[in-house]
């Protein structure tokens, strides 16, 4: 059991990479949608015993991040009419260096940082650090409206990671109240991307830089 | 009661998105504010105990900011309907639902006592604050809305994963997992250290976004130089206060752990940078909106380097939270009239403000002396209650420094607060922008919020000096 855990967070871990590696929008798009529904299985993988609320917070997140949300960023990109590369600001090489040096610090962190041994165990919180951080680059080194939200979603996939090991302490009700939110931010952010679309025609944040110092 | 005063401004957020008539709908939110502002004084006056399973609670830090962001959305409220009477041309159907909404959510996370509800609440807030940063639908707008979300909803997510390094603080000693204020507060001898200070970290990163600190206040001048005056007011005065109202809770916490040194110097250097970094950049700013942005960057890092110091500085810091609050309030209500007025808001085309709007010019004026911390306003009383702190805790070069990076400041403000102000208006500005002049709707609130700017200045009444030094002795560990 616990070699199989060990072996999905080090996937994880490796969908980073893609994530950081892929020209293709509609490619991370696909790669965050796996990323989500490895996620959404893994409360079933960690849990002592199966009972319906595992079950319920598994086919909650699979459904949001592997499926609606990712629908959501799929339809957005065919009703926009814009390339279909991701346009970062820095060369590909150098997105997967720093995704290398992320993943680093993050195994730095989690040494420093004791866990109880147990499901998970260090690798759980390197992966969940890991992705935190490549979420981050993304947020930062890509052009495009649409791959900062992918970012942002990547980098909520980081903090529900770390989340699993809460899964039984904490209460249900903030469960639910995180996916709520994090299904209205993406909500507003598409509302807010449609109208990119509308003033700008087009939905590079390239041209959002006329407000600055 | 806490039922009630985060029911009633969101009830009347559902009202006036079913109300029909743009004229009237405004009227909705002096409706709001002056039920919310009775409660918050039955509040304040007989704080109850704690309800919901002690998930809400009026702790006396929460009693301060909810009063300041009672009396601050009360006087927003009457200069909102004096406002949207300029603007009946646009629909503030969503405007006034989400300021309702905001004023919600603003009261939810000051009650919340509970790190996942306050999370949750502070979230709300961001949501229900964004559509009043687009509220005038143009390019502009859009750029700082987007900005707004995006550097917020990431800020307000590293806090989540802080909230969760909290919570696992406790699982990792085997303690029984509550993220439920008191409870943490009862165990914090026996958190497990390292994740303590990491949750702390990522806490301070995430409501220091919110609150503006430098350097992750970016979305800071975008967002105040588009939004309204009144938003503005709002954001910089209610949201910045409640994030650093978190601040102090996890502050205190680590305090109650023995990590307040660590703590401590986290919120000096954060401060500190903060205010290096407004004096580098309202030095040359010429928009009036985006230099009161940084005056608030500015404050937060005075606020931050109060609390980080402690004792006398952090009194001084709670006394400062209340005077930035109703002085930022001043400025950028009057900052929305002089931009109503000269339809712009840089130095090249405001000029003359005092001539040309007698009432808003003058309070513009006044409220920089007074957010600029000169006497006999109650910034000052306040500054001299932080900078006495610093002295008296031995770090000399830290205030000195201060000092240094606050008389930057003043000469920035200065500059373009003077330029705006005084002269006469530039030729063909009367025929661009016509027909604007101060009401009594959208003069007197302004005026109300200076009065209490220059009496906090020249006597602090006796509650609030309960209050302060109530909030104070809680910080030290009381009850």
């Amino acid at each position: 059991m616990t070699t199989l855990l060990d072996g999905v967070f080090i996937a994880l871990i490796l969908l980073n990479f893609f994530i950081l590696g892929k020209a293709s929008l509609r490619g991370v798009i696909r790669v965050v949608c796996v990323q989500g529904t490895v996620l959404g299985l893994l409360p079933l993988l960690l849990g002592p015993h199966l009972d319906l609320r595992l079950v319920l917070v598994a086919l909650g997140t699979v459904a949001l991040k592997g499926v609606i949300l990712p629908r959501m960023l799929v339809r957005a990109l065919e009703e926009l009419s814009i390339r279909r590369e991701v346009e970062p600001y820095i060369s590909f090489p150098a997105s997967l260096v720093l995704g290398a040096l992320g993943t680093g610090f993050a195994m730095f962190v989690s040494y420093r940082l004791p866990v109880t041994p147990g499901p998970g165990g260090d690798l759980l919180t390197s992966a969940s650090i890991s992705t935190v951080l490549t979420g981050f680059l993304v947020l930062t080194t890509r052009r495009k409206a649409l791959t900062q939200v992918l970012g942002y979603l990547v980098l909520e996939n980081g903090i529900f990671i770390f989340g699993l090991l809460l899964l039984e302490p904490l209460p249900f009700l903030v469960e639910v109240a995180v996916l709520l939110d994090l299904f209205v931010a993406i909500f507003t952010m598409g509302i807010v991307i449609h109208h990119i679309n509308r003033e700008f025609s087009t939905e590079s944040t390239d041209r959002l830089t006329a407000l600055k110092d | 009661m806490p039922y009630f005063i985060i029911a009633w401004p969101a009830a009347l957020a559902g009202a006036a998105f079913a109300w029909s008539s743009n004229r009237t709908r405004p009227w909705l939110l002096p409706a709001a504010a002056l039920g919310h502002l009775l409660l918050t004084v039955l509040a304040a006056l007989r704080p109850g105990g704690p309800e919901f399973g002690g998930w809400l609670a009026l702790d006396p830090l929460g009693r301060v900011v909810l009063l300041l962001v009672s009396v601050l959305f009360a006087c927003c409220a009457f200069f909102a309907a004096g406002y949207l009477r300029f603007r009946s041309d646009r629909d503030n159907r969503v405007f006034c639902a989400c300021l309702l909404l905001f004023l919600s959510m603003t009261t939810l996370t000051i009650w919340a006592h509970h790190w996942g509800l306050m999370w949750v609440a502070m979230e709300a807030t961001t949501l229900a604050g964004a559509p009043l940063v687009y509220f005038n639908r143009n390019s502009s707008s859009l750029e700082a809305t987007w900005k707004y979300l995006v550097i917020s909803s990431v800020g307000i997510a590293l806090a989540l994963l802080g909230t969760f390094f909290l919570a696992y603080a406790s699982v990792r000693q085997g303690l029984p997992t509550s993220l439920l204020v008191e409870d943490l507060l009862a165990n914090a001898p026996l958190l497990s250290r390292p994740w303590l200070r990491a949750a702390f970290a990522l806490l301070l990163i995430g409501y220091g976004t919110k609150m503006g600190l430098a350097p992750m206040h970016t979305w800071k001048p975008d967002a105040y130089g588009e939004a309204p005056g009144l938003a503005g007011a709002l954001f910089s005065g209610g949201m910045t206060a409640c994030a650093f109202l978190l601040i102090l809770r996890a502050l205190r916490l680590l305090k109650a752990a023995g990590e307040g040194a660590f703590a401590g110097q986290l919120l000096l250097w954060l401060g500190l940078f903060s205010v290096a970094v407004a004096a580098a950049f309202v030095m040359r700013q010429k928009d009036i909106k985006r230099m009161l942005a940084y005056s608030s960057v500015e404050h937060m890092g005075i606020l931050a380097l109060g609390a980080g110091i402690g004792g006398t500085a952090l009194l001084g810091a709670l006394l400062h939270l209340v005077n930035n609050g109703l002085a930022k309030g001043v400025l950028f209500l009057s900052a929305g009239n002089i931009h109503r007025a000269f339809g712009a808001k840089t130095t090249d085309r405001v000029r003359g403000a005092v001539r040309r709007l007698p009432l808003s010019g003058s309070l513009f004026l006044a409220g920089l002396f007074a957010v600029a911390c000169t006497p006999p306003f109650g910034p000052f009383v306040s500054l001299l209650l932080i900078l006495g702190g610093i002295f008296e805790e031995g770090w000399h070069w830290v205030g000195g420094a201060l000092l240094f990076l606050l008389f930057l400041v003043f000469m920035g403000l200065g500059r373009t607060v003077l330029a705006a102000s005084q002269g006469a208006a530039p030729d063909g500005e009367e025929t661009a922008a016509p027909a604007y002049r101060d009401t009594l709707l959208t003069g007197a609130p302004i005026l109300v919020l200076m009065g209490l700017v220059l009496l906090l200045g020249l006597h602090i009444p006796d509650f609030l000096q309960v209050f302060l030094s109530d909030a104070l002795q809680y910080m030290e560990g009381g009850r």
